[in-house]
């Protein structure tokens, strides 16, 4: 590492990458925290947001020029978010919710099912060629001093703080986010209060779409659209999320960062090359769960009797 | 007095264990009702079949009048495609099963056995959620005030995360998150477990306040036999998932049968 300016600019990747991965790990740790399932079809959720956020823009964009483009890239977005909200709610109630009394793994090769049709559906409806998704804005970029900061990173660094507090405020605060907090401690007593806990989970399984599909919108920037989109970064996501302590959002947000961070870091300073790049996260993963099994700031779970 | 809860003919099972065989109970508004019986009796059975957290085999339970559970199976209801092709004017007429939340939303809260309380929740959220189905702020205002006032170690401990609470602060708390959505029927499941006298003293203390004052029936389910019959105005005593005995809590109190197996007398 040569200098300062290297380290920062390490920094500021490493931050937008793991801001990414922190707000896809944010769907799976919540949908865990209350069913004590991985949706395993949360990548492929994101994908189809990102789908439909681009028909939506490409559709709207038109002639339009400077920041209208970018009024019409975020109208896009809450589109994008919207229709994987609706369709995580419909998985849900679908492919899971007759599952729930089930054994564990029904719902787990269910949610692999899900996980194949969608993506087998978009490559069947849209083709498996990526799709460019173009800047709303001109992204070359800006040099504070030594460090250059693209637009784009700016722009994905504000999103995901903004979604970031904004959820934070919302489970810690409001009516609905404390009965989640109660849903996710003790369903049965949760129903005791008068809580309608599959009004509940939706609601779980919306937000964490919408936040999946946030995340896949705007790295569709920089890797395009294509049906297998999700895979891999939803699978690094889920990592973090068990790396952060599944189940706990705070721990989502830090694990998230944090392996975005050390995936950074690791190429540039440690010289891994960049085609392991991948491979980092799932090492990370191992060794986590060897030392620290419940994560970074989960809690050791007890056995309910 | 009219007729708050009935219990008719109820039986409830766990896979081939039978816990509850054909129980009638019936709660008179304004009482205190108690259920004593041995560990494993199918007090805490009988207590979840009234919120709707175990399905009947058969018989029902009404409140108010209302139907709140009954043997959905019987009815075919169960079965997606049944119901489907039922004749619509039929479905119109049969009452299902409650909800457990629909329950609380008709006035019954549970304290459930083992307290349950949210443990990482503060105790003022964990007022907030047994509010949770009360719209009024003001409200809600006015009963976390009263309730700090009637168990002041609450209104000391409101900011803290209930888990770092002691047993008998956790079921005061337990007891005051059920009363914040002004119930008419309580239960409670053993709110004497685990503590010290002088503290279960202090909450059956309590209990009867709440009954007498605030006009809330109770219903109260204990192993703690004295403590119960001594609060109670009614009794019954279960074995084995059966109501073996019925009385008036004085007459209960001294029976030579109640007396032998659970005053150890
Ligand atoms: N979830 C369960 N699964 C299987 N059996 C149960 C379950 N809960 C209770 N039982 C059984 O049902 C009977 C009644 O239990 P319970 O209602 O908890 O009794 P009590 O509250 O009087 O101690 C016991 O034999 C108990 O082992
Ligand atoms: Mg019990």
């Amino acid at each position: 590492m040569g200098s300062w300016a290297e380290f920062f600019q390490h920094l500021m990747n490493g931050l937008t990458l793991g801001g990414i991965y922190a707000l896809i790990a944010l769907g799976y740790t919540m949908v865990y925290g209350i069913l004590k399932f991985i949706n395993f079809a949360h990548g492929d959720i994101l994908m189809m947001g990102s789908y439909i956020g681009l028909f939506v823009y490409n559709a709207i964009r038109g002639e339009l020029l400077g920041f209208w483009t970018i009024i019409a890239f975020f109208l896009s977005m809450l589109v994008g978010m919207m229709f994987s909200a609706i369709l995580g709610m419909a998985i849900e109630k679908i492919a899971y919710k007759p599952l729930r009394k089930a054994t564990r793994l029904a719902p787990l090769l269910s949610a692999i099912g899900v996980s194949f049709i969608l993506s087998n559906l978009a490559a069947w409806m849209w083709g498996t060629k990526s799709k460019k998704l173009e800047y709303p804005f001109d992204n070359s970029p800006i040099h504070l001093g030594d460090i250059a900061v693209t637009p784009h990173q700016i722009m994905i660094l504000v999103v995901v703080v903004v979604m970031m507090v904004a959820l934070k405020l919302f489970i810690d605060r409001s009516r609905l986010g404390k009965a989640m907090r109660a849903t996710s401690l003790d369903q049965d007593t949760a129903k005791l209060m008068g809580i309608k806990v599959d009004r509940i989970i939706a609601i779980t399984f919306a937000i964490g779409s919408a936040l999946a599909a946030t995340a896949g919108f705007l790295i569709a920037l920089e890797i395009k659209v294509y049906p297998s989109m999700g895979t891999m970064t939803g699978l690094k996501a889920f990592v973090a999320a068990v790396v952060g302590g599944i189940g706990n959002i705070s721990g989502a947000m830090v694990g998230g960062i944090l392996l975005g961070l050390i995936e950074t870091f690791g190429v540039a300073l440690l010289g891994i090359p960049y085609a392991l790049r991948d491979t980092i996260a799932f090492i990370i993963l191992i060794i986590i769960l060897l030392v620290k099994p419940e994560g970074l700031l989960g809690k050791a779970e007890k056995e309910k009797v | 007095m009219s007729e708050l809860l009935s219990i008719d003919h109820i039986s409830v099972s766990y896979g081939n264990i039978q816990a509850l065989r054909d129980v009638s109970i019936h709660v008179r508004e304004g009482e205190i009702v108690c259920l004593i019986g041995a560990n494993g009796a199918g007090k805490s059975t009988l207590l979840k079949a009234i919120v709707g957290l175990e399905p009947l085999v058969s018989g029902s339970i009404a409140y108010k009048g209302e139907v709140i559970a009954r043997n959905d199976h019987a009815f075919g209801s169960h079965n997606p495609l049944l119901r489907f092709f039922k004749n619509p004017k039929h479905a119109a007429q049969d009452t299902r099963s409650l909800r457990t939340d629909e329950i609380a939303s008709r006035g019954i809260a549970l304290v459930p056995e083992g307290r349950r309380v949210f443990a990482d929740l503060t105790v003022e959220e964990n007022l907030d959620m047994g509010a949770f189905l009360i719209d009024d702020d003001a409200f809600i205002a006015k009963k976390k005030k009263e309730m700090y006032e009637f168990f002041p170690i609450l209104g000391m401990r409101r900011k803290q995360k209930t888990r770092s609470l002691s047993g008998g602060e956790q079921q005061m708390m337990a007891i005051a998150r059920a009363l914040m959505s002004a119930p008419k029927l309580l239960l409670l499941d053993e709110p004497g477990l685990g503590l010290a006298p002088l503290i279960i003293q202090d909450i059956f203390e309590k209990i009867e306040i709440i009954n007498k004052e605030d006009n809330v029936t109770v219903f109260l389910v204990e192993q703690n036999a004295r403590m119960a019959l001594r609060t109670s105005d009614e009794g019954h005593v279960m074995e084995n998932g059966r109501i073996v005995l019925s009385d008036t809590s004085e007459q209960l109190l001294e029976n030579e049968k109640v007396k032998a197996a659970y005053l150890g007398e």
